[in-house]
């Protein structure tokens, strides 16, 4: 098995029940995503690429087969080691940003640091170095409901960079964001995938971002597709 | 649980009029109890302390006939005063009390009444015994101003009594009223005549003897004599403590509901937020936090209602129950008629015990009533909480 790869799956099944029966999202999923990729899950609705993303982010767990995240088997986790990998090493964007509303810009990125050991002063510093990634330096003091969508989205991205996660992961992150924005918040996570070699990994139907993908893995009925690399 | 409970705070503040309307109620409720437990706690106090010096001092010691629910008793309920009591009654240490059955009759009226009969030079009650040194034609007495409202009887008047001696002879005389005094027990002061004990013991043909001794020191161990049975201050207090219990209990019953209607406005408030935000809860998952230490924050943020309710509760009610305590709380005329120590002003008494204890009690079952809901989230799906589907 290759060190540097980031994500494995291997025959990744998942089943949901449904009604007396079963649906299956994942049918045997076998993957590999290497260290620093720009990669998309691409397929329609019902494909199973959020599923997939859930898996990965060690959100859900698998029914069958493996799923292994930096080392980690997923499946394997407890509670507690699945939320400390997400917690250090894993970065997540949502299609509804999920912003907390009663917080400030600042405590928003802030939050992920506040779960590990960092001092106020590196904190600080490493919250304005994301804001300033993503161009929101003025906007710390506000809270969310007065951003704009796309702004809520770039405080999203650094809230999910802030850490320097080894994997960030983005379900739909442009479904809610006009054509600017989306363009504005994919050259955004380019550039970061480019300086600091995260590992970024899309679920997506949209074409702006499909754009910009170095790999995309083409899912449909819960199978791999497809496989297109840039 | 230090992040847990910045986080809760912040949530709580970001709530906004939800947040300060359930603080609100929870703060009138912890006010309340304050308040209706510090009247019982005043109450007690004051009862005890009137009692102490208007009736029983540190203890008694009872002739073993006597029966005070019984008056039929009275009739036996005496005998001489030992002697090893004499230096403590030279020394004003012990009041004999000679207490005998009889009948007065104002302005032609009859009513039964107690004689009762003290040395004029005590002061170890507060009772004006003093006044019964005044020399006039007849004997002279005091009667308290609840005994003379009821008789219709005024400083300075005559009035008729009658009684039967230890032969069982009937005999009257004209008593002088010296004085009426007012107080807080009624059982030195509702149908009773007092008179200095030499006249009451040369009526009664009973020289030297007594159906009381009341005493000074409620600390020293002392024991029984023959033919007097030792009465500990703690028996004496006994029922007034028996009564303010079963008040207590009643009142328990009240500030209950009170507490059940503030807690569920919290608990309803948890359910909501549950459901409202779910998307925030998968948040917190997402971000690194376990199921379990989001069913802990949102229990902190349910229990941090008490704490901003203590605080909310504290900025009205210092000042409130300050001035309840100085001024204190009238009962009008009719406390009188309770048939207990109780004063027409009753003062409350807010103990750092009762202050203390209310805080934990409705900390606890705050935090109760928030866990209670929260325990739901420890059964979420967290990919179904972030796309905020109700389940």
């Amino acid at each position: 098995m290759n060190d540097n790869f980031i994500i494995i799956t291997e025959k990744l099944t998942k089943r949901f029940p449904m009604g007396k029966g079963e649906f299956t999202a994942l049918k045997g999923i076998d993957l590999t995503l290497d260290v620093g990729e720009f990669t998309g899950l691409i397929g329609p609705s019902g494909s199973g690429k959020t599923t997939l993303l859930n898996i990965i982010g060690s959100l859900d767990t698998p029914s069958d087969g493996e799923a292994i995240v930096m080392g980690k088997s997923i499946g394997k986790l407890s509670a507690r080691e699945a939320a400390k990998l997400r917690k250090e090493k894993l970065g997540f964007i949502f299609q509804s940003y999920n912003l907390l509303q009663v917080h400030t810009v600042f405590e928003n990125v802030e939050f992920p640091l506040l779960l590990l050991d960092f001092t106020g002063n590196e904190r600080r510093k490493m919250v304005m170095d994301a804001l300033e990634w993503v161009g929101l330096i003025d906007k710390i003091k506000q809270k969310p409901p007065q951003l704009s969508g796309g702004e809520c989205q770039r405080v999203a991205i650094a809230r999910a960079m802030v850490k320097k996660p080894s994997l960030v992961l983005a379900d739909e992150p442009t479904a809610n964001l006009d054509a600017a924005n989306s363009h504005n918040i994919l050259q955004t996570m380019a550039k970061l995938n480019e300086d600091l070699r995260t590992t970024f990994l899309f679920a997506t139907h949209d074409e702006k971002v499909i754009g910009y993908l170095k790999r995309k893995i083409y899912l449909k009925d819960g199978l791999v597709d497809k496989i297109e690399t840039a | 649980m230090k992040l847990a409970i910045k986080l809760a705070y912040k949530n709580l503040i970001g709530a906004g009029l939800r947040t300060w309307l359930n603080v609100i109620v929870l703060s009138f409720s912890f006010v309340m109890i304050i308040a209706a437990k510090g009247i019982l706690v005043g109450w007690d106090r004051q009862a005890k302390k009137d009692m102490n010096e208007w009736e029983i001092g540190g203890g008694q010691y009872w002739n073993v006939n006597y029966d005070p629910y019984d008056a039929f008793t009275l009739n036996d309920a005496h005998s001489a005063i030992p002697s090893q009591f004499s230096n403590e009654i030279e020394r004003g240490d012990m009041v004999p009390v000679l207490i005998t059955q009889g009948t007065i009759y104002p302005e032609g009226r009859m009513q039964s009444i107690l004689i009762k009969g003290i040395d004029p030079e005590q002061i170890l009650l507060k009772l004006p015994t003093s006044k019964l040194d005044t020399a006039v034609g007849a004997i002279p007495a005091i009667i308290g101003s609840n005994m003379a409202r009821v008789n219709k009887l005024n400083k300075g008047d005559y009035v008729t009594i009658r009684w039967r001696d230890t032969n069982g002879t009937f005999d009257a005389t004209e008593v002088f009223i010296a004085d009426i005094f007012t107080t807080n027990v009624p059982t030195v002061d509702l149908a009773q005549v007092w008179v200095p004990l030499d006249s009451l013991q040369s009526m009664l043909l009973m020289p030297g003897e007594a159906t009381i001794l009341t005493f000074r020191d409620a600390v020293s161990q002392r024991s029984e004599e023959k033919n007097w049975k030792l009465m500990t201050y703690k028996t004496l207090v006994s029922d007034i403590e028996g009564m303010i219990k079963t008040k207590s209990v009643a009142q328990s019953i009240f500030y209950t509901i009170l507490l059940i209607l503030a807690l569920l406005a919290i608990f309803d408030t948890q359910v909501l937020s549950i459901f409202r935000r779910q998307k925030e809860i998968g948040t917190y998952i997402a971000l690194g936090y376990t199921r379990k230490e989001v069913v802990m924050l949102f229990t902190v943020e349910g229990a941090m209602h008490a704490v901003f309710a203590a605080v909310v509760g504290a900025i009205y009610g210092i000042p409130l129950l300050m001035w309840f305590a100085r001024k204190g709380i009238s009962l009008g005329q009719s406390s009188s008629d309770y048939g207990f120590a109780i004063a027409n002003i009753m003062y409350p008494v807010y103990s750092g015990t009762l202050i203390i204890g209310t805080t934990l009690v409705v900390l606890l079952a705050t935090t109760i009533v928030s866990y209670w809901p929260s325990r739901r989230i420890a059964k979420m799906n967290p990919t179904e909480a972030l796309r905020g589907k109700l389940q």
